[in-house]
């Protein structure tokens, strides 16, 4: 089964770049300065974090710090559903 | 309002009638009436005709006394009563009573500097026989097209692209820094059009053909802070209002009924009172109404209606229309497109030729001149937040600002900031009110081929408008600023064009704008910002002008920008549509062979489409952007000649 990382690196490259340019991607890479996100893209990105990893995110929590790298999402995923580390 | 084409050999060869006839058949919707053409040697002019000003007198080419001057004259000179006399009072005699022999002795009176005693709009070409000189001109705001070419030999114009790509001399292939402009500011910068080696004369422009060579000059241009010498909120509302109403005034001067566009905001509302109340003319309005309530506005058209008891008729637009008429609409714009906003304009324009109408008036102009369009607020609040970077609440007035887009409803101050470029130091940025729309709209190159992108690799489309900025600009205020990159740029390229003319003549209809007479746009232009929007309320100065004059409820209903359904009319998500033509021109081959670009990107964009994922502003974009270009490609570059004979058929 694939990593965390590697699952939200999937969704990111196609649902976001289309499957352009992922090998130039890197975890810590800031969707918001690359313009990978679009105020659409946030809750594209909470729908399927959602729904992957059935947790419930908060208004609050829909903030850079959580949402705006892989690597960032990473931790915010552990953080919210210990069991799927 | 007509169409029209002409061409000069610099070789001294004899123009063929069959040729000109053939450019300006291309057009002919332009001007159903008639279709005439006129050559003296290397010299040919052609003109399309829509009867709307002495029907009888009016036929073009037009001839001066002596027959030194020939005119083919695409537009209206509204102020050509008043020219007439001035010109009988100097000797002129005249056989018609139509606009096009008024400027043909203007232009005999005055040369080149005719064009700045015209109130109107205007696209003509004038050739002087005994100076061997083509004198070409195009109005200041750009509300009529001339586009032209020069090739080896020849000098070749038209109304429309598609009447000089049918001379055969002509190229077809596409301007990938176009493309580019396009994908970034949703317009070419003039003279640029998507065509390589065709050029448009940009608006406010005139220019001459001579011994082979070719002069442009600019004899116009909006300009801002100047002082018109007024003081009260009251006097400014007073002599807008009183220029509008000439304004108006002289746009319904016309020998066949005249209709108005109602959308059920203010702009049209304005101008349909101005009509019902200022002039005894009987008035038939027409509206476009959507099956979505997202984006139908038929409450509010209802509404003044009832106010104004105009003689009403609407179209419904769906989802399907959309799709289904998309390659005509993309046929008249003649460009790519990222929205599918024009196709409504399009049935619209069909309904007031099927009503027996060949002319509307609308409200086009006032959100550019008066600062009506959201983009203002938006640079407003966004400078207003940038000056405290840290504030809780400023973010909010953004989220207020767009009701109508759900997503931004629930996104922390932390994305609007990033989204909406909210740092201290962008507020110096000269582009500072239109940097989130272009980078916005400039992820979409995203789907480029690797070889487009390779080829525009040393192209920077904010470089190339920086250059083209007048050097006042950098001395005006920033809501100056804006209106200026929105009326120079946007209106021309964009409303006017793709929503505008070429929507309306599809079906043989001239529109005609008050907020767009240079005395309107002129005055407006000394209206301090603070009047245009006085704190968050948009055309402050024009809702006071107009006073109780207009319904209540439309002077207070919230802006609603006008939009289209867009990619679900070719896609549907949860309610798949299908058309042959879009699954073609999307297909991975296609995209392959057309090399524009990226056929994976292309096909995960269709299948997240398909998928009945949300799908935001940019991939609505791109979607539309990308089915635009291919069918601009198909029709233009692969099939013209196969399109062209339908046309001529």
């Amino acid at each position: 089964m694939p990593s965390i990382e590697q699952q939200l690196r999937e969704f990111v490259v196609n649902n976001f770049l289309f499957g352009q340019g992922g090998d130039q991607l890197s975890n810590r890479d800031s969707f918001l300065e690359k313009g990978i996100v679009d105020s659409t893209g946030v809750l594209e990105l909470v729908a399927f974090l959602e729904e992957q990893y059935q947790i419930k995110i908060d208004d609050e929590e829909l903030v850079p710090a959580n949402l705006d790298s892989i690597d960032n999402l990473v931790r915010f995923i552990e953080k919210k559903s210990p069991t799927t580390r | 309002m007509c169409g029209i084409a002409g061409t000069l050999n610099f070789d001294g060869e004899k123009i063929n009638p069959d040729l000109l006839r053939q450019m300006i058949t291309m057009i002919r919707y332009r001007g159903p009436d008639d279709i005439n053409v006129y050559t003296a040697g290397p010299m040919g002019l052609a003109h399309a005709r829509l009867s709307i000003i002495d029907l009888e007198g009016g036929r073009q080419p037009m001839h001066n006394e002596d027959k030194s001057l020939w005119i083919t004259f695409n537009g209206e000179i509204f102020n050509y009563v008043e020219l007439r006399k001035e010109l009988v009072g100097k000797g002129h005699r005249f056989r018609t009573q139509s606009d096009t022999e008024v400027l043909l002795h203007l232009y005999e009176e005055k040369g080149e500097d005719c064009v700045r005693e015209l109130n109107g709009q205007w696209a003509f070409a004038v050739w002087d026989e005994k100076a061997r000189r083509l004198f070409l001109s195009r109005d200041r705001m750009g509300v009529r097209p001339i586009f032209y070419t020069v090739t080896d030999r020849a000098f070749v114009f038209g109304s429309e692209i598609k009447t000089v790509l049918a001379h055969p001399d002509v190229g077809r292939e596409m301007d990938l820094r176009a493309l580019d402009q396009i994908f970034t500011f949703w317009y070419t910068l003039p003279p640029a059009t998507i065509f390589k080696g065709i050029q448009e004369l940009p608006p406010g422009h005139s220019m001459t053909v001579e011994d082979g060579k070719v002069r442009i000059r600019r004899y116009w241009q909006p300009g801002y802070g100047r002082n018109s010498g007024l003081v009260t909120e009251q006097d400014y509302a007073d002599r807008l209002v009183e220029l509008l109403v000439d304004a108006t005034r002289l746009r319904l001067r016309s020998d066949v009924p005249v209709g108005a566009y109602l959308s059920g905001g203010l702009d049209s509302t304005v101008i349909t009172t101005l009509i019902k109340r200022f002039t005894d003319t009987p008035l038939k309005t027409f509206s476009v109404t959507f099956d979505d309530p997202e984006f139908d506005e038929s409450v509010y058209q209802k509404e003044v209606i009832r106010c104004l008891e105009t003689d009403h008729q609407a179209v419904r637009c769906t989802h399907q229309d959309i799709g289904r008429f998309f390659p005509e609409v993309v046929w008249h714009t003649e460009k790519p497109v990222l929205r599918t906003a024009p196709a409504p304009l399009y049935l619209l324009s069909r309904l007031v030729r099927d009503n027996g109408y060949k002319v509307v008036l609308t409200g086009e102009g006032s959100d550019e001149i008066l600062g009506g369009y959201d983009i203002f607020k938006e640079t407003k609040i966004r400078r207003f937040w940038a000056a405290q970077p840290d504030s809780r609440i400023r973010p909010l007035l953004l989220k207020r600002l767009y009701p109508y887009l759900p997503n931004l409803q629930s996104q922390s101050a932390a994305y609007l900031q990033a989204f909406f470029h909210v740092k201290p130091e962008d507020r110096f940025d000269p582009f500072f009110s239109h940097i989130p729309r272009w980078d916005l709209t400039a992820r979409i190159k995203l789907f480029f081929s690797e070889g487009v992108r390779s080829h525009l690799k040393s192209y920077d489309a904010y470089e190339d408008m920086r250059r083209r900025l007048p050097a006042e600009y950098f001395g005006w205020d920033g809501f100056s600023q804006a209106q200026y990159l929105e009326t120079a740029h946007l209106l021309p390229g964009y409303i006017l064009s793709s929503q505008g003319d070429r929507m309306a003549m599809a079906h043989s209809v001239e529109g005609r704008f008050p907020f767009l007479d240079h005395r309107v746009v002129e005055f407006a232009s000394t209206i301090p910002p603070r009047l245009k929007m006085k704190v968050l309320d948009e055309k402050y100065i024009l809702k006071l002008a107009m006073g109780n004059r207009i319904p209540a409820s439309i002077k207070k209903r919230p802006k609603q920008p006008y939009r289209a359904p867009e990619a679900q009319s070719f896609i549907g998500g949860k309610q798949p549509v299908r058309h042959a033509y879009v699954e073609e021109l999307l297909s991975k081959e296609r995209i392959e062979k057309d090399g524009i670009f990226q056929p994976e990107a292309v096909q995960k964009l269709v299948e997240k489409i398909r998928g009945g994922q949300t799908v935001g502003i940019k991939d609505n974009m791109a979607l539309v952007g990308i089915l635009s270009t291919q069918l601009v490609v198909d029709q233009f570059i692969r099939n013209f000649n196969r399109r062209s004979v339908d046309a001529v058929d």
